[in-house]
């Protein structure tokens, strides 16, 4: 945890600003000046009112969006571009829905030029492990939710990556398959131990997943504090909300966000919807 | 009021019908009786037709000297496949109309594919070409057929022009609307996990847009064989086409309408192989999304 260690940090967000252009011709701030440090193999939640620009912090990262000031770092290098070594996890189904479950897991290994057979037989591996085998065939809508879920953290994972981003990658499922999920991911996390950043509107879920708790403030979006999750791992997501240690990490980390989450609330209820901010950034 | 309800259900089936075995005898025989009952009634409004059209003939209300007569022309039909046109062998007619509106039809739709997608894909070109193709569509293309005739002659290549010509424009602008409907997050996620511009283009936007480029090729099938017709009709050496034009000439309505049915019979076939083709390749969509069956 500590930043003693020679390696550089996985990412690394100096002063970050990042503006839009409304579609009505003015400009939107979603980041101002934001810092954020992730140490290799570290799991970071991010949490923080609607709009307050979660999502477009991880367009930075992955290099789908240039900032429009400040620095963003992948293990020590600046982005250019698409970076390598990172996954991402939508908050919609983006696996390919006319491909089949295996060639979707097998998309990437394919699209980096590994020959057929090798990629074929590596995206079997990877649906064995997320508890898929025998659905090789079928196709993304003849599956469920959660299963669609799996899909796409088998498809990220198959490359390996050193960095893995997910925007709020379980809000569309119901409770229960949501915490199956929580459960399978740290799974999943321990194989190949990528930094995570997660995207979540969940604090529960944050403090289950996470190592450290990011709190943003309401649009810009801005550090406003961060936690650090002592609890032990191996987790179970599902059994870890009982323990009193975690009771007293919500409280604190609550007593945090919920002024920013009640400012953002206000700002919405307030303001007539002509001029209401576009509230999902485009990628 | 007890009988309206199972109708309700009868026409949204569940999509995965295996898994639903709960009520077999009731769900098995109500469509069976509701096709009947769709396939006995559909045929009353073509005999109504057909056979007022007949009556009215035979009676002298309408002139059979304009209006035809539907059992001369069921006449004029067979009169055809046994014995020729005056222009020689039916199937020959038939067989250079296909053959120009297949050709022009295969041309066209892979141009259409081809630059809608570049199009689509490449902000520059799309900027650069899309006042030329508003213009060019935005005139009528059916008096290119004139033009065509002149630079390629009465033969089969001034008619192949034309079909392409108007197949081209239909498929293009469905393959443009296809591609800049692509959902986002695809792309994004394909680029993220990999693929190079080309690869994004054939793995995410040339499978996502072929829902609209495959429905474009229903109407655009049909624009085919009116191009191949029409430019029969301005000039040429055989063809439905001309086979139509020399009726009108001899005023003989029964060889106009009789044209009309062979052409149908061809258009009809090809609107069934087009959607066995759709089934094909739009297997992976869920059903209720690829059941509009008409």
């Amino acid at each position: 945890m500590t930043h003693s260690d020679p390696s550089p940090p996985a990412i690394e967000l100096r002063d970050v600003t990042k503006r839009f252009r409304t579609p009505a011709g003015s400009v939107h701030t979603a980041l101002r000046r934001l810092n954020l440090t992730v140490a290799p193999g570290e799991f970071c939640a991010v949490v923080g009112p609607t709009g307050c620009g979660k999502s477009t912090t991880l367009s930075l990262i992955s290099g789908l969006e240039p900032a429009s000031r400040g620095e963003v770092l992948v293990d020590g290098g600046p982005v250019r571009g698409i970076s390598e070594g990172i996954a991402f996890v939508f908050q919609n189904d983006a696996v390919f829905p006319w491909k089949s479950v295996l060639a979707n897991v097998a998309a990437g290994p394919l699209f980096r030029g590994v020959p057929r057979r090798e990629a074929v037989e590596q995206a079997r591996d990877w649906l064995r492990r997320v508890g898929l085998a025998g659905f090789e065939d079928r196709h993304p809508h003849q599956l469920s939710g959660g299963m669609r879920k799996r899909v796409a953290l088998a498809q990220s994972l198959i490359n390996r990556p050193r960095i893995l981003l997910m925007d709020e990658p379980f809000a569309a499922l119901d409770v229960q398959t949501r915490q199956i999920m929580s459960d399978e991911l740290l799974r999943l996390w321990e194989l190949t131990r990528p930094a995570v950043v997660f995207i979540t509107h969940d604090l529960e879920e944050a403090i289950a997943l996470a190592d450290k708790v990011v709190v943003l403030t309401a649009g810009p979006g801005t550090v406003k504090a961060t936690f650090e999750v002592g609890l032990p791992r191996p987790r179970r997501a599902q059994e870890i909300r009982f323990d009193a240690a975690f009771v007293e990490m919500y409280q604190r980390i609550w007593e945090s966000l919920r002024d920013e989450v009640e400012l953002a609330y206000a700002r919405t209820a307030a303001a007539p919807p002509s001029t209401a901010e576009p509230e999902k950034e485009t990628l | 009021m007890s009988t309206a309800r199972p109708d309700t259900r009868a026409v949204s089936p569940t999509p995965h019908a295996g898994t639903d075995i709960a009520e077999p005898a009731e769900a098995g025989t109500r469509p069976r009786r509701r096709r009947l009952v769709v396939n006995a009634v559909r045929f009353v409004p073509l005999v109504v037709f057909l056979g007022g059209w007949e009556v009215l003939a035979r009676a002298g209300v309408l002139d059979p000297f304009f209006f035809g007569q539907p059992t001369r022309i069921a006449a004029q039909v067979g009169d055809w496949v046994t014995g020729g046109t005056e222009i020689g062998s039916l199937w020959t007619q038939v067989g250079v109309t296909l053959q120009e509106a297949l050709v022009g039809f295969a041309i066209g739709v892979v141009l259409g594919i081809v630059c809608g997608i570049a199009l689509g894909r490449v902000r520059m070109l799309a900027d650069i070409f899309g006042p030329y193709i508003k213009v060019l569509n935005s005139i009528p293309r059916i008096v290119l057929g004139s033009i065509f005739i002149v630079w390629l002659g009465l033969g089969v290549q001034s008619k192949v022009a034309l079909a392409m010509v108007l197949v081209f424009f239909a498929v293009f602008f469905n393959a443009f609307q296809g591609t800049r409907e692509v959902d986002r997050n695809l792309v994004a996620n394909a680029r993220i996990l990999g693929a190079s511009k080309r690869q994004v283009t054939f793995h995410v936007v040339l499978p996502s847009a072929l829902t609209w480029i495959i429905a474009s090729l229903h109407v655009s099938f049909g624009f085919a064989l009116i191009g191949a017709i029409v430019g029969e009709f301005l000039g040429a050496q055989q063809g439905l086409g001309l086979l139509i034009s020399q009726a009108q000439g001899s005023f003989n309505p029964n060889g106009v309408f009789a044209a009309m049915v062979v052409i149908a019979v061809i258009a009809l076939a090809a609107e069934g192989l087009i959607t066995l083709l759709e089934k094909q390749l739009l297997s992976w969509r869920p059903p209720q999304l690829s059941g509009a069956d008409l």
